[in-house]
């Protein structure tokens, strides 16, 4: 029965994945009309590197966040473990302990790693272990590393304090690589390693298997607890990799750091067709879907169309079309 | 206003001087703040526990419970909380004003005096005392700087905090200031205090528009992403930034000359302080403090900065 319920699925998933998969693009490229339409900086070059460079965070968070929601999980906290890690390195950083400039940095991005992993081992360990919804789990995690962010900078920000170690850092936001930014070429790696992560590995499939029906991955000898612990290993491995390109950019850790990435990551994940009820999931819409978000909100500021009080309502409505246009494709 | 000024220096030298005399008086202030949710509020919560220790070393009898919280509602809760330990006086910075009067005003109904900061309850009868920082004089005086500079003629883009009445006041001076003089203002935006949002709404005016002269952002914390974005851009037709508030790292660059922040207008976090050390004073030291009390929003060059630099702050 587990079987055919997997095969089931796998036939689904290969059925009609042209053209759900091909629609977040669609919407992509009909917004990207838009905005050439309302103003034609919109598609000059430097804007558009902008863009996509600035989408990085939500980007390269909402990949691991991809993983969790699949698997049938949700991770509320990674705003609030964004501010975390980018304030431990930073604090890191600021002891000076090693003597070189890119030994520290090097070193720093480790730990920074390692304090997202571990984050991410509690959301799993927490959610799995003491069965409690990821919804109440991460809520409650997303309070405490806030808190524990402003703690650590005791109520204001924390900054990286040698001018040195900022400049020799600071490259990784800002400099590209034959033309490209670096952080875009961050998302792009992180992408393909997700995507070949859930789509050509074993543990991927797991994911899925998870997600569409927890009961038969059991039966079907998985173990289901290990499976979602993992996906909110990588969801914190994805937020201290967005975090290693977002601390070069102010240099800072801020109260505000962070703040309400966990709506626009399940909004990107969302809006790049995987279901939010888990067990379907596509890595490559994710980004396309944080792209969208991103563009809007550039859109808006390019454009003299909207007073500045309407331009969340015009962001709403244009995500809800985008998703419609979608929908549309999908039924087909 | 130099005249206050001089007027709480005097009475900080008094209320040292008369400390000796009030000491066994039992004197219990709740101070009630918003949790450190961005820069300027987290130098509210560093000055309310520094003046926590300063003022309960002068007072012996005097005990200060500083309660932090980060929204409207739990500020109503901890309000009610506070009040039921037993308390002389509230020092409190609501939230938001409308929200948060009817529950300062039942502190106000037990007898309680009550100090308001930096936002005017809806009810401006229920407070004994009001101290806070100068909004439309904030806008206005970076306004007056920007057409001064610019010789009465140029581009500028404006970036917003939020949509609360705190902007609209700001924005409204600053209107005035420049009113009647060829400063033309391309674009507003809300960049929500926020660093990174302002760093966004920057590179997109930065993209828009080819040829700015200056930027007014009202806030530090947001001229800190703005000045990012104009280095990444390398662009070198803004000739500066106006900010506000007063933290520490814009300070620094005022009184070290730095060209891009010639100047920062005075919103200081620590008007928290002025309040407290004014409550304590009506208490210990029978000092008249009601009424009004309104900080300049003075504007900050290259030979006053050091006056405002706090450097253990950490906004």
């Amino acid at each position: 029965m587990s079987n055919t319920t997997a095969a089931q699925t796998a036939r689904r998933s290969l059925g009609d994945i042209d053209l759900r998969a091909v629609a977040p693009f669609v919407a992509l490229a009909v917004l990207f009309a838009f905005g050439a339409m309302v103003n034609p900086n919109f598609v000059g070059i430097d804007n558009l590197l902008n863009v996509v460079t600035r989408s990085a965070f939500i980007a390269i968070i909402a990949v691991g966040a991809t993983f969790v929601i699949s698997a049938g999980g949700l991770d509320l906290s990674v705003g609030s473990m964004s501010a975390f890690v980018a304030g431990t390195m930073i604090l890191f950083l600021n002891t000076g302990l090693i003597a070189s400039d890119v030994g520290m940095i090097a070193a720093a991005m480790l730990l920074a790693l390692a304090v997202g992993a571990l984050c991410g081992l509690a959301n799993g360990l927490i959610t799995t272990l003491g069965r409690i919804e990821p919804f109440i789990v991460t809520l409650g995690t997303m309070g405490i590393f806030r808190a524990l962010t402003i703690y650590l900078a005791e109520g204001g920000s924390i900054a990286i304090k040698s001018q040195e170690l900022r400049a020799a850092y600071r490259p990784v936001y800002f400099s590209n690589l034959l033309g490209v930014p670096i952080p875009v070429i961050v998302i792009l790696v992180v992408a393909v390693v997700g995507a070949f992560i859930f789509y050509r590995t074993r543990f991927g499939r797991h994911v899925t298997a998870v997600g569409s029906n927890e009961e038969v991955a059991r039966y079907s000898g998985i173990s289901v607890n290990r499976v979602r612990t993992l996906t909110y290993v990588i969801q914190g491995l994805c937020v201290a990799t967005a975090v290693l390109v977002y601390v070069p950019r102010l240099g800072a850790a801020t109260p505000t750091t962070g703040l309400l990435w966990e709506l626009q990551a399940i909004t990107a994940v969302v809006i790049g067709g995987t279901a939010l009820r888990g067990g379907v999931g596509r890595i490559w819409g994710t980004i396309c879907g944080a792209l969208i978000l991103e563009m809007v909100g550039n859109i808006m500021v390019l454009s003299d169309l909207v007073s500045e009080y309407l331009i969340g309502a015009v962001q709403g409505a244009i995500i809800i079309i985008a998703m419609l246009i979608q929908r549309s494709l999908g039924r087909r | 206003m130099r005249n206050i000024l001089m007027g709480l220096a005097a009475f900080a030298l008094a209320s040292v001087a008369m400390g000796a005399q009030a000491q066994d008086k039992q004197v219990n202030i709740a101070v009630s703040i918003p949790a450190a949710d961005h820069g300027w509020t987290g130098g509210v919560v560093y000055h309310a526990e520094r003046a926590k220790k300063t003022l309960e070393a002068r007072y012996p009898g005097l005990k200060i419970t500083v309660k932090t919280s980060p929204d409207g509602a739990s500020q109503a809760n901890a309000l009610e909380d506070l009040t039921a330990q037993g308390i002389d006086a509230l020092v409190t910075l609501p939230h938001n004003s409308d929200e948060l009067t009817d529950p300062i005003r039942q502190v106000k109904e037990k007898g309680i005096f009550v100090t308001v900061v930096d936002r005017a309850l809806s009810d401006q009868t229920i407070q004994d005392l009001y101290v806070a920082g100068n909004n439309p004089e904030l806008g206005r005086v970076a306004g007056e700087y920007i057409k001064k500079e610019l010789g009465g003629k140029g581009d500028v883009v404006v970036i917003r905090g939020l949509p609360i009445v705190i902007d609209e006041e700001r924005q409204k001076g600053f209107d005035e200031a420049i009113q009647g003089s060829d400063i033309n203002v391309l674009d507003r935006q809300f960049g929500n205090w926020s660093r990174d949002d302002a760093f966004k709404v920057m590179q997109d005016y930065l993209a828009k528009y080819k040829k700015i002269d200056a930027v007014w952002c009202q806030d530090d914390d947001m001229a800190v992403g703005v000045l990012e974005a104009i280095q990444q851009a390398n662009r070198s037709d803004i000739k500066f930034v106006v900010g506000g508030a007063g933290m520490k790292d814009m300070i620094k660059r005022v009184a070290d000359g730095d060209s891009m922040i010639p100047v920062d207008v005075l919103y200081p976090p620590a008007m928290i302080a002025t309040a407290m050390e004014l409550t304590a004073g009506n208490f210990h030291d029978q000092v008249p403090v009601r009424g009004n009390y309104i900080l300049d929003a003075t504007l900050i060059t290259k030979d006053n900065a050091n006056e405002f630099y706090f450097p253990d702050s950490p906004f």
